[in-house]
Formats: structure tokens, C-alpha cells, sequence
């Protein structure tokens, strides 16, 4: 589904990435953990076509397309979503208004025919339910006034709608209390799926209490310098990142 | 569920709407009288006699003709104002150009101004499907026509062009007219109260509240001419009315002006709902050409708990000049003023309110959104004025605006002025930036760029639009969106 091979990427003027390889397969979960300023955000936001990322070398595969030709629009369309660290407000527009107006600018690129508001309003209502998050979701203006949790939440619920094929997580859980961790955990179980890929970037190992990643990597200086299953996310809990340099 | 299937219609007609550039810029060849360009008491006393005025309204012309050769064009706005020649420009131009009064009836109206105004999308038939609202439409100088006249008559409304109203109800027009905006007022007002050609008169009578949306659509059509329209409307006791104007012109390499004065009168209780959408053309990309539009608006809440509430729309012309104001006299009486104004390219708009607070526990509401993209020049500019005996009045304002691209500017200048102690006043303001990280957020979900900046536009216009009668605010988004076109790349 993606292979990642030996990216090199620059975040302003500076050298983030440095040769970074990974490859994710359908249905696989993989976290990224490691150390601030590593590059974790930015493989996230290299993925997803944000400008203020500019790869400087090597290649990004996914479902054959060469990833780093398309347009951050275009790359949405075909099954790329970032759930953002930081998701931003915009005023007057309602979370159900733009959520359907990015789904069918997505189903519009695949060919795919529009969904009139009726069948959308079943969905989404169907969505919310089953991620057990709160109907004023929709009413309320796209992230204003909302919480940190509830800007997450937000975030995992518009995965839910938009239901990607690879889907990036940046640090979703920071911030977050128990409860609210458990809504966006379960939120992504529920999506888990054959053909559905996650990369979930985390700081912490609680996270992964509630979403059992297949892969644990450890990205440090912009490569990946250590993977492994599961039990990698606790030693790192335990010993934090110095034994790595060593 | 309902009202989420008209969005998405809503939505289609705002997108189909938004791919025409400016579609109402065509001309209409039609045979027309036009007078010599110039201006003298010579010209008055024509366009008068084309009229078959009454000598006192005669009087009243040359009077604030008098007036207005002795007044300076205003210098205050934030505006670059080219000088303009009064006398190359035509006051009054007729597509009647046999029958200098205009029709009396629908059926002997033009078929090319009927074909003028369904281009426009206007209904001069009274087909069932817009049957909701009463259309007056003026051409140039005069009313080519009224519709739903006699269905209004029966509940007692009088709605009919200007020249109409002189004619059939001269005791109200004499009563009111100028009763809000005197024709020394301003510049522009006293050559309008000089040289207006036509326009509507609209009466509610006390207790009637009126059953159908009644609106005017002013067109330019001629070359060379001004178009100097003058409405009134009177609501007396508790009643109701709501009012929309919309505007157009071909698109012209020569400016052309529009000078028009509205008069609002609200009696005891009466309310007054007045909107507008505003697309005179604009001038093209490099400047060339549009509408110099110098309007003054003023509604007088004359009784008890009257309102009057202003929503303007304004995406044309190449210079806009005008502040919809309320004098809040009647004690609890409340003014509003709801504006979205989107300049683009080398337009420049100067508009904003006047709330005159002179009853007790009188309130007033703006809520301005400008919009700057393009090289184009945006300015709030308001007074909230609150007189000795006003106890109790309250204010609340906010003026938000957004800046599209570099090169333009949004400026805003609040002005307040309180002899009461027991005023309220609120003020806020903000100027945002469409971010980068709305831009991409909205990218990331795959929305595209023109879509995604239309998205946000329309959020920050939100509080407006709702203002707006359905059938506006649908034309008003497409507008905006048609308004937008060039903001990005």
C-alpha cells in the first residue's frame, strides 16, 4: 500500500528527514514514536501534501502512484487522511456542511456520484452513534470553541465519514484525558479493516494500550532507527529514547 | 431534513451561477430617448415636464439644484474619487421612445425589456413560481413596469414606481418626501433631489402587514447616462414590510454614476426590513470602467418600538459611498445594519452606518464583514451617536474583515459619540487573514483550493447571509463566490 524509500525532506530551511524508509502493507497499524524534533510531524505532513514540508529526495509509493506528484487535494481523494496535531477553526462553517462538501469533493475526483444531503445526514447521523460522540458535532461551526479533546475527537469522526485507506494520525492523543482517549481509540478500532492502513504517531505508549499497533518504530534524527512489534512501545516507556544512540 | 436537501439545491444553483463571469454585462439595443448630456435648470425643468409634475415638485428640484451648486464633493471617504464632468453625463434616458409615460400595463411593456430582465433572471410575469414577490424594475430613468399591483391594492398596499406615485398619491409623496434625507443633506443626495428620474414608493397602511416580498431591480442599460433613483417607503402603525433591490449594468468602459437616495419612515411598531444586493459592474481587471455608486440611505424609526433593519450585499461598482443609516427616534425603537462588502481587483468601497440615538432605550446591531482581495481598498466607517435625553440607549458593534492576497487593504473607522451617560456601548473588531492552515486543513480533506477560500469566505459571511430572504441570499453567495474568481494563483 505505501513504501516509503529513503526520503529525504526539508521543513523550512532545515533537514528533517534523512533518509527514511518504511513500508506499510494493507490492514497494518504502525506507531511512530521517538524523540521531539525527530520528524515525526513532518513525515505526516509530507505525506498529506502540506506545502510547508518539501521532500528533497528519494520516493513515496502508494497504490502505485508516486505520492509526492499529487496535489494535497488529489491525495485526500484517493485515501490519504491526516488527523491533524494542531486542527484549526473555521468560523461560520458547519462541521456537517464542510464534511460533505470534502466528501463529495473526494467521491467528485474518483468519479464516483455526489451524495445528496439525505443519504449523508443517515450516514454521518449513523457515524456519530456508533463512534459515540455527541450530534451538536455536526451543528457546531468547524472547531470553534471546541476543546482540545473535542477538536481530536473531531478529527477521528471525520476519518470515520471520510473513510480513508491509509490514515495518519499526528500525535491525536496528546492532550486527552482517559475518557476521551478511549472515544478516539475506539473510534479507530472501529475502522480498523483488511484494507485499511493506520500510522499513528504518539509521544506516549498509553495510546497503544487501546490501539494494538502491529509495528512499533522508533523514528530519531529523521530515519527510523529501531522497529519492532508491540513490546518496543513498553521498553521505550520504560527506558525512554538515550539507549538508542548508544 | 428538508432544509438540508435545499442547501445542496442552494449549493448547485450558487455553483452553476458561479462559473458565469459577470452575465449581467450585456447591453439591450433598444430605441430610447435620451437627452442632450448637461445640467441647468433647463434639464430639470424637462425632465419635470417629462413628467407631468406638479409645480411644488418643480420647486423642490430646482431648489436643491440651487443647493447643490454650492456644495463640494465630499473629500472625507478613504476613497480616490476622479473628478467627475456633471456636465457629459445624461439625466435622463426613456426605452419608451414613443410613449415618454411609462406603460401602464405589463402586456405593453417592450418584449426586449421583458427578454432584458428574464436574462437577468427577473420575473416581469407574474408566473406562479415566483409568485412571492412583487417586482418594480427600472431602466435607465424610468419604471417599465409593477407587477402584482392590483393583488397589493386589495390588502391596501401601494406599491408602484415613483412617477406613479406623484401622479396618484401626490399628498404622501409631498408629506414625506425629504422628510428623511433633506435635499441639502450631502452632495450627492442634493443632486439626486435635483435630477431623480424615478424609483418605487411603497406604502403599508396601519395594521397591514404586507403579504409579499416587494422589490425593486434597477438596471443602467444607456450610454453616457446616470441613473438618479429615489425610494420611498412608509409603514405606518404596526405593520410590516420586507424590501430587496438589486442592481446591474452592462459592462462599460466609461464610469457611469448612480446617485440614489432611499427614504425609510416607520410609524408606531411598524417594521422595516430592507435589503440589497448590490452588483453593479464592478470595472474590469485593470480598473477600467464601472459604476461610481454614491448612494445615501436613511430610514427614520419615527414610533414607538419601530425597527428598521438595513442587509446589504455589496460586490459591484467601482466606488462605493454609502452608510444605510437608522435616526432612532421613537422611544424602544432599534435599528439594524448587516453588511457584507467584497471589493476586488482596483475597487474601492467606503460604506458603513450612521445609529442616531435620540429615544429612550433605543438599541442598535452592526454587524459589517469586508471582504478585501485583488489591489482593492475596503473601509468600514461608522457613527454611533446617542443624544442627551436617549436614556438608556445600547449599542453593539462588530466589524470584522478579511484580508484575501497582498496588495490590498481593509481599514475601519468606528466613531462614537455619547451625551448620555446611561449609554451602552460595545465595539469589536477583528482583521483576519484567510491562514495557510485553513487552507491546507481544507486541501488535506479534498477540498480544492477556489472551493475551500469560497467556504470560508461564506462562513465569515454567515451572520449576514441568514439576514437575507432566502431567494437573496442564495444570489448573494453565488455573487460572492463570482466576486472571488482571480483571489487565488
Amino acid at each position: 500500500m505505501l513504501k516509503i524509500e529513503n526520503v529525504f525532506a526539508n521543513a523550512g530551511d532545515k533537514e528533517i528527514l534523512k533518509g527514511l524508509s518504511l513500508e506499510v502493507k494493507p490492514g497494518e497499524v504502525h506507531a511512530i514514536m521517538g524523540p521531539n524534533g525527530a520528524g515525526k510531524s513532518t513525515l505526516g505532513n509530507l505525506l498529506a501534501g502540506m506545502p510547508y514540508v518539501q521532500p528533497q529526495g528519494g520516493s513515496v509509493q502508494y497504490m502505485g502512484k508516486d505520492l509526492l506528484s499529487l496535489e494535497p487535494e488529489e491525495r485526500a481523494a484517493i485515501g490519504v487522511f491526516l488527523a491533524f496535531q494542531y486542527p484549526v477553526e473555521i468560523p461560520g462553517v458547519n462541521n456537517m456542511y464542510f464534511l460533505r462538501t470534502a466528501l463529495n469533493a473526494q467521491r467528485k475526483y474518483r468519479g464516483e456520484d455526489a451524495m445528496d444531503s439525505a443519504q449523508f445526514l443517515r450516514m454521518v447521523k449513523q457515524k456519530i452513534k456508533d463512534m459515540n460522540m455527541r450530534d451538536d458535532l455536526l451543528k457546531r461551526p468547524v472547531n470553534v470553541g471546541f476543546s482540545g479533546g473535542e477538536k481530536k475527537r473531531n478529527e477521528v469522526f471525520q476519518m470515520g465519514v471520510l473513510e480513508p485507506k491509509l490514515a495518519i494520525l499526528d500525535e491525536t492523543d496528546s492532550g486527552l484525558d482517559i475518557d476521551a482517549l478511549k472515544i478516539v481509540a475506539d473510534g479507530v478500532n472501529q475502522l480498523r479493516s483488511a484494507d485499511r492502513s493506520f500510522i499513528i504517531i504518539t509521544h506516549y505508549q498509553r495510546l497503544l494500550d487501546y490501539i494494538e499497533p502491529d509495528f512499533v518504530h522508533v523514528l530519531a534524527d529523521g530515519k527510523i532507527v529501531k522497529s519492532g512489534d508491540k513490546n518496543l512501545a513498553l521498553e521505550l516507556e520504560e527506558q525512554g529514547y538515550g539507549w538508542l544512540n548508544n | 431534513m428538508n432544509k438540508q436537501i435545499e442547501v445542496t439545491e442552494e449549493n448547485q444553483v450558487v455553483k452553476d451561477r458561479a462559473k458565469q463571469a459577470y452575465k449581467e454585462g450585456f447591453v439591450t439595443d433598444i430605441e430610447s430617448f435620451t437627452i442632450p448630456p448637461g445640467l441647468d435648470e433647463e434639464t430639470i425643468k424637462l425632465i419635470s415636464s417629462k413628467k407631468d409634475e406638479p409645480a411644488w415638485l418643480l420647486d423642490y428640484r430646482l431648489d436643491a439644484f440651487r443647493q447643490w451648486q454650492k456644495m463640494d464633493t465630499p473629500e472625507w471617504a478613504k476613497l480616490k474619487i476622479p473628478a467627475i464632468d456633471f456636465q457629459a453625463i445624461s439625466y435622463y434616458s426613456s426605452p419608451n421612445a414613443n410613449n415618454e409615460n411609462a406603460p401602464k400595463s405589463l402586456d405593453e411593456v417592450d418584449p426586449k425589456l421583458i427578454e432584458t430582465y428574464d436574462k437577468l433572471g427577473v420575473p416581469l410575469h407574474e408566473r406562479e413560481r415566483l409568485a412571492g414577490v412583487a417586482v418594480d424594475v427600472v431602466f435607465d430613468s424610468v419604471s417599465v413596469g409593477t407587477t402584482f399591483k392590483a393583488e397589493l391594492k386589495k390588502v391596501g398596499v401601494i406599491f408602484s414606481s415613483f412617477s406613479e406615485a406623484v401622479q396618484d398619491h401626490p399628498e404622501l409623496v409631498k408629506k414625506y418626501l425629504g422628510s428623511v434625507v433633506p435635499a441639502r443633506d450631502n452632495y450627492f443626495a442634493a443632486l439626486n433631489a435635483a435630477v431623480f428620474s424615478d424609483g418605487s414608493f411603497v406604502y403599508i397602511p396601519k395594521g397591514v402587514r404586507c403579504p409579499m416580498e416587494l422589490s425593486t431591480y434597477f438596471r443602467i442599460n444607456a450610454i453616457n447616462t446616470g441613473q438618479f433613483e429615489r425610494t420611498l417607503i412608509v409603514a405606518e402603525d404596526d405593520s410590516y414590510v420586507s424590501y430587496l433591490e438589486g442592481c446591474t449594468a452592462p459592462m462599460r468602459d466609461e464610469n457611469q454614476l448612480h446617485a440614489a437616495v432611499v427614504e425609510l419612515v416607520a410609524m408606531d411598531n411598524a417594521k422595516i426590513k430592507y435589503s440589497t444586493v448590490q452588483n453593479w459592474y464592478p470595472g474590469d481587471e485593470e480598473g477600467n470602467g464601472g459604476i461610481y455608486n454614491f448612494v445615501t440611505k436613511r430610514g427614520n424609526c419615527q414610533g414607538k418600538n419601530s425597527k428598521i433593519s438595513w442587509t446589504q450585499v455589496e460586490t459591484g461598482s467601482a466606488i462605493t459611498w454609502k452608510y444605510p443609516s437608522c435616526i432612532l427616534r421613537g422611544d424602544n425603537s432599534s435599528g439594524e445594519f448587516y453588511s457584507v462588502a467584497l471589493t476586488n481587483n482596483h475597487q474601492q468601497a467606503d460604506t458603513g452606518t450612521k445609529m442616531i440615538h435620540l429615544g429612550k432605550n433605543t438599541k442598535s446591531t452592526v454587524i459589517s464583514k469586508g471582504i478585501s482581495v485583488g489591489k482593492s481598498q475596503n473601509a468600514y466607517r461608522g457613527l454611533v451617536r446617542v443624544a442627551k435625553k436617549a436614556d438608556h440607549a445600547r449599542n453593539f458593534t462588530q466589524c470584522d474583515s478579511l484580508l484575501i492576497g497582498k496588495s490590498c487593504a481593509a481599514h475601519t473607522f468606528p466613531y462614537t459619540e455619547s451625551a448620555n451617560m446611561t449609554a451602552q456601548l460595545e465595539h469589536e473588531a477583528t482583521t483576519s487573514k484567510i491562514s495557510e492552515d485553513q487552507l491546507n486543513y481544507c486541501l488535506q480533506r479534498g477540498i480544492t483550493e477556489e472551493d475551500a477560500i469560497s467556504l470560508i469566505v461564506d462562513g465569515f459571511c454567515k451572520e449576514v447571509f441568514k439576514e437575507l430572504p432566502m431567494e437573496f441570499a442564495v444570489e448573494a453567495k453565488a455573487l460572492l463566490d463570482i466576486s472571488l474568481e482571480g483571489a487565488i494563483g
